[in-house]
């Protein structure tokens, strides 16, 4: 038999909080999680905001983009240029890192994460 | 059936090589490595650099993970004992006993220690080992004279690594009435000795040492004549001696001067054991240098696997630099007339010595030596190992053509294919050229992965470099650096298209010109060229910017940024200087004086950057652009106000130049420095310009740099007035910006630059391309819109909202930001 476990939305923040292309951090009790609001492709990502590379609070503060032909969606941490998919979590380049990501929902100018 | 058991002894780089030669032929065999040291294989010709900051990780030639990953048991700090040949089996000093098929010697060689009384004294080392080196550092610390006792090629080495390790006065003691008698000719070794003497170097021939005298430790060296030399320390490096004494006890053939004997299937007189690199004596020779030990190694490995490989004597051609000077000498350096003829340069003022030896019919090359310049080892010896025809006057070898016609086919892509490029890995121009057209390498990175060339001495690098820029353009590769996956233009060409259309948004540009959604890589470059062009406020378009461009600061270990504000030519008032002390302490920051002569201040939370900026804005400081690809700082010294010696009022003309240029963004960082005379204290030749005062005006000098690869600046205007000399930095930085790829320093640029400096000094002082007074207008346009970043942000609401690490608590700090107290300041915690 299957369980599942019922994903729980929390109210981030306002839509007009994440800069247009960019990303900001949300605080959710201890954890930090960052958001990114991707105008050109209108979608939304939210990611862990520690870069697992040096333990570092920054994925919200890095550049989005696109790698490949297939246009995957990905954040660069601002400290090493770490780069990570924004659908997997899975780092781009060679190392084994991983970062947890997070469904996002947006309604009525609010931005809805979704914890597990 | 079980595996045939390989036992090499010694895990010296010939011994390590071993292993990865036959790896590389097979996997049918158990392979069991001793070593002597601790220390798994390390790369023992660039030993000196150990001094110069390397690690002995640095050095190592490959991972321990690696000897496992491959099945290879490594017995470090084991030296064997015993080989006992009719049972077959090794006995080591730790009681392991093991059986072999097949043994290998690479025992290498020690340094030979002369028997002079004394010998045994604390402050006599050899120069051989890590070991050595850790030992001869550390008696270095409090020794301020020392010698090194022997002038040859190692002995300068050693030499070379005392004065790196700061001795005052480095001795060198020599028998032969010469330097490097081995490798070079009387005249050569005269000109070496010239050069290092200038240098700072004391050397001292036709010594011979009697006795070192001392109470415990060395005090001085008595010579044969009775003279005396004080020193505190004493290197060993009066030649090697290979280690053939395990097998002359195990009663394999040795040379009456020592050597294990082998044939040329580098087999001793006991036909399993092999021996191989330095302890080896192959026709009455030992090979003292990596490349033939190599060679040794995989003829062995050919061998074992029944490959059909010989070894007939090795080329000793070499080159190095000893203590900033380049030697080589190459094929049959030292064959005389009538056998040859020969061709000679000198040129003692540069201290630069050339000989070739030529065929008496003159066309082919023999050998030659090279002091003081050897650009050319690299053609030289390829002309010689290919037998390639010499050109009719074939002294443009060393002399280069003069006027003329351009010698035709002197390039690398004339080398037969099957030339030898590195002939340490032993690969061929064939062999790096495939790999360029067929396995798709484009740079010495890929190469080195893909054929290992140039990974052993490093000596082939420019020339395989030369040769992947000759495939990729013979096959119609054009070698262009486009930004990024998004965009398949370099960075002028986006330039132009930016600005021919007006771009002023990046959506805009990638829409045009780019696709994808961008990334990390092209977003500041756009940025960057955005405000080049419109010189807008950059934080309108945050998120195509760095990360610190994008906060105006620059983020630091733990997420806390550091804030520097502008200090024009390193004057500041006590008031301001008050502030700035009022300020890091309010907010808890670490201060330190940067070496551009301004204060840094860390630990900075992004919350607090706008409110630490409107108290150093209300003081009347502004943005420093630390953070940003722009121009950092103009250094002076104190100039003619204040200095005896001073010329001209250097603090104010770095002020003036500081003000005009600051804000602006480039390619990369730009510095400038200012002196008032010819001491030179502001450092202004390392800089990306550089302006120094003369009798009559300043001579400015451009694309210096510091940093890993220093370059001195090149004079590029005498005696200029200061109208002038902006005029010129108006004119040379807009073409740098307008020019150069991203990330590009003034310095690579113009190495980059084809025709180089007079090139350059033909655009901007000769108008040769009739872009001055374009160039001077646009410099002006943004001179004319310089604006303060931090200003702009604390005065805009909107702006402000972003400094702040939880947008829904802005409160609220980074609880992972943490510090450590340090010299009664903090440290950012380590990660």
């Amino acid at each position: 038999m299957e369980t599942t476990i019922a994903t729980q939305w929390i109210m981030a923040c306002y839509v007009d909080d994440v800069p247009e292309n960019g990303g900001s951090c949300v605080k959710h009790g201890e954890e930090q999680i960052a958001i990114f609001n991707f105008t050109r492709r209108g979608e939304w990502y939210a990611t862990q905001n520690l870069c697992p590379h040096k333990q570092q609070m920054a994925i919200s503060r890095g550049m989005i983009g696109s790698a490949g032909e297939s246009c995957e969606p990905k954040v660069a941490c601002p400290f090493h240029k770490k780069a990570f998919s924004l659908l997997t979590g899975e780092c781009l380049g060679e190392e084994e890192l991983v970062i947890k990501t997070y469904p996002v929902k947006v309604a009525d100018g609010k931005v809805f994460v979704g914890i597990a | 059936m079980s595996k045939p058991t390989i036992i090499v002894v010694g895990n010296g780089m010939v011994g390590y090589k071993f292993c990865e030669k036959l790896l590389a032929r097979s996997t049918q065999f158990q392979i069991i490595v001793f070593g002597e040291e601790p220390r798994h294989a390390y790369d023992r010709v660039h030993l000196s650099e150990y001094f110069n900051g390397k690690t002995a990780d640095d050095l190592s030639l490959s991972t321990l993970s690696w000897y496992a990953d491959n099945g290879i048991a490594l017995h470090l700090d084991d030296p064997i004992q015993e080989i006992n040949r009719s049972q077959k089996t090794i006995h080591s000093l730790k009681g392991v006993t093991l059986k072999y098929d097949y043994l290998v010697l690479a025992t290498g060689s020690s340094a030979f220690v002369p028997d002079i009384p004394g010998i045994e004294k604390e402050g006599v080392f050899v120069y051989r080992t890590i070991e050595d080196l850790e030992l001869i550092k550390a008696c270095a610390a409090n020794a301020k004279c020392g010698a090194v006792m022997g002038g040859g090629l190692l002995g300068l080495e050693a030499a070379k690594a005392l004065i790196d390790l700061g001795i005052a006065e480095t001795h060198v003691i020599e028998f032969a009435p010469r330097l490097m008698p081995r490798q070079i000719d009387s005249a050569g070794s005269n000109m070496l000795q010239l050069k290092l003497s200038q240098l700072g170097l004391h050397i001292h021939l036709n010594k011979s040492t009697a006795a070192i005298v001392g109470e415990k430790k060395i005090e001085s060296l008595r010579f044969n004549d009775d003279s005396q030399l004080p020193v505190d320390m004493l290197v060993i490096s009066a030649g090697i001696r290979p280690r053939d004494e395990l097998a002359k006890l195990a009663g394999l053939h040795v040379g009456t001067r020592g050597g294990i004997i082998v044939n040329e299937k580098m087999q001793t007189s006991d036909e399993s054991i092999y021996a191989i690199g330095e302890c080896a004596l192959y026709d009455g020779m030992i090979y003292g240098l990596v490349a033939p030990g190599y060679e040794m190694a995989d003829i062995v490995a050919a061998h074992l696997t029944e490959a059909d490989k010989s070894f007939y004597g090795y080329d000793m051609s070499t080159k190095l630099k000893l203590i900033g000077v380049d030697v080589a000498s190459f094929g049959d350096a030292f064959i005389t007339e009538p056998d040859c003829r020969t061709i000679l340069f000198e040129d003692t003022h540069k201290g630069i010595y050339k000989r070739i030896n030529i065929t008496n019919d003159g066309k082919n090359l023999l050998g030659g030596i090279l002091i003081g310049d050897a650009d050319a080892y690299n053609m030289l010896l390829q002309t010689v190992n290919n037998k390639i025809v010499l050109p009719p006057d074939p002294e443009d070898l060393i002399l280069g053509s003069r006027g003329g016609a351009v010698s035709e086919g002197a390039g690398v892509m004339s080398l037969p294919d099957d030339a030898l490029i590195c002939s340490c890995e032993a690969v061929t121009k064939s062999a790096i050229c495939s790999a360029v057209s067929e396995g798709g390498v484009t740079g010495i990175d890929g190469m080195k992965k893909c054929t290992k060339a140039g990974t052993g001495c490093g000596g082939c690098v420019p020339m395989v470099k030369d040769l992947i820029a000759g495939t990729m353009k013979a096959n119609g590769q054009y070698v262009k650096n486009v930004i990024c996956e998004h965009f398949d233009y370099s960075r002028q060409e986006l330039f132009d298209l930016v600005k021919i259309n007006g771009l002023k948004n990046y959506d805009l540009v990638l829409d045009h010109y780019g696709k994808g959604d961008g990334c990390e890589v092209c977003k500041p470059v756009v940025a960057s060229i955005m405000s080049s062009l419109w010189n807008d406020v950059i934080v309108k378009q945050e998120v195509i910017q760095d990360s610190n461009d994008r906060f105006l600061a620059n983020i630091q270990k733990g997420g806390t940024y550091s804030v520097v504000p502008r200090i024009p030519g390193g004057e500041i008032t006590p008031d301001k200087l008050i502030v700035i002390g009022q300020v890091a302490k309010k907010y808890g920051l670490y201060t330190k004086i940067t070496g551009g002569q301004r204060i840094d201040m860390f630990g900075a939370h992004l919350s607090d950057l706008p409110l630490i900026w409107e108290e150093l804005i209300d003081a009347g400081f502004e943005s420093g652009h630390a953070y940003g690809k722009a121009l950092r700082t103009v250094k002076s010294c104190v100039g003619s106000t204040w200095c005896r010696f001073g010329l001209h009022d250097s603090v104010t003309f770095a002020i003036e130049i500081e003000d005009r240029y600051k804000g602006i963004r480039a390619p990369h960082k730009l510095k400038g420095g200012v002196s008032g005379c010819v001491r030179e204290c502001a450092e202004a030749q390392s800089k990306d310009f550089g302006i120094i005062a003369t009798e009559k005006g300043w001579n400015l000098y451009v694309c210096g740099n510091g940093g890993s690869k220093p370059q001195h600046a090149q004079l590029l205007a005498t005696d200029i007035d200061s109208a002038t000399c902006i005029k010129y930095l108006d004119r040379f930085l807009m073409f740098y910006i307008k020019t150069a790829d991203q990330l590009t320093r003034t310095a690579t640029w113009l190495n980059k630059l084809d025709g180089g400096m007079s090139y350059l000094k033909n655009v901007i002082v000769n108008d040769s391309l009739g872009l001055a007074g374009q160039l001077e207008e646009e410099m002006q346009a943004l001179v004319n819109t310089y604006h303060c970043e931090w200003k702009e942000v604390i005065e805009s609401p909107g702006m402000r909202k972003r400094f702040a690490h939880f947008i829904n608590a802005p409160e609220e700090k980074d609880p992972h930001a943490q510090f450590e107290p340090m010299r009664e300041q903090v440290r950012a915690k380590e990660w």
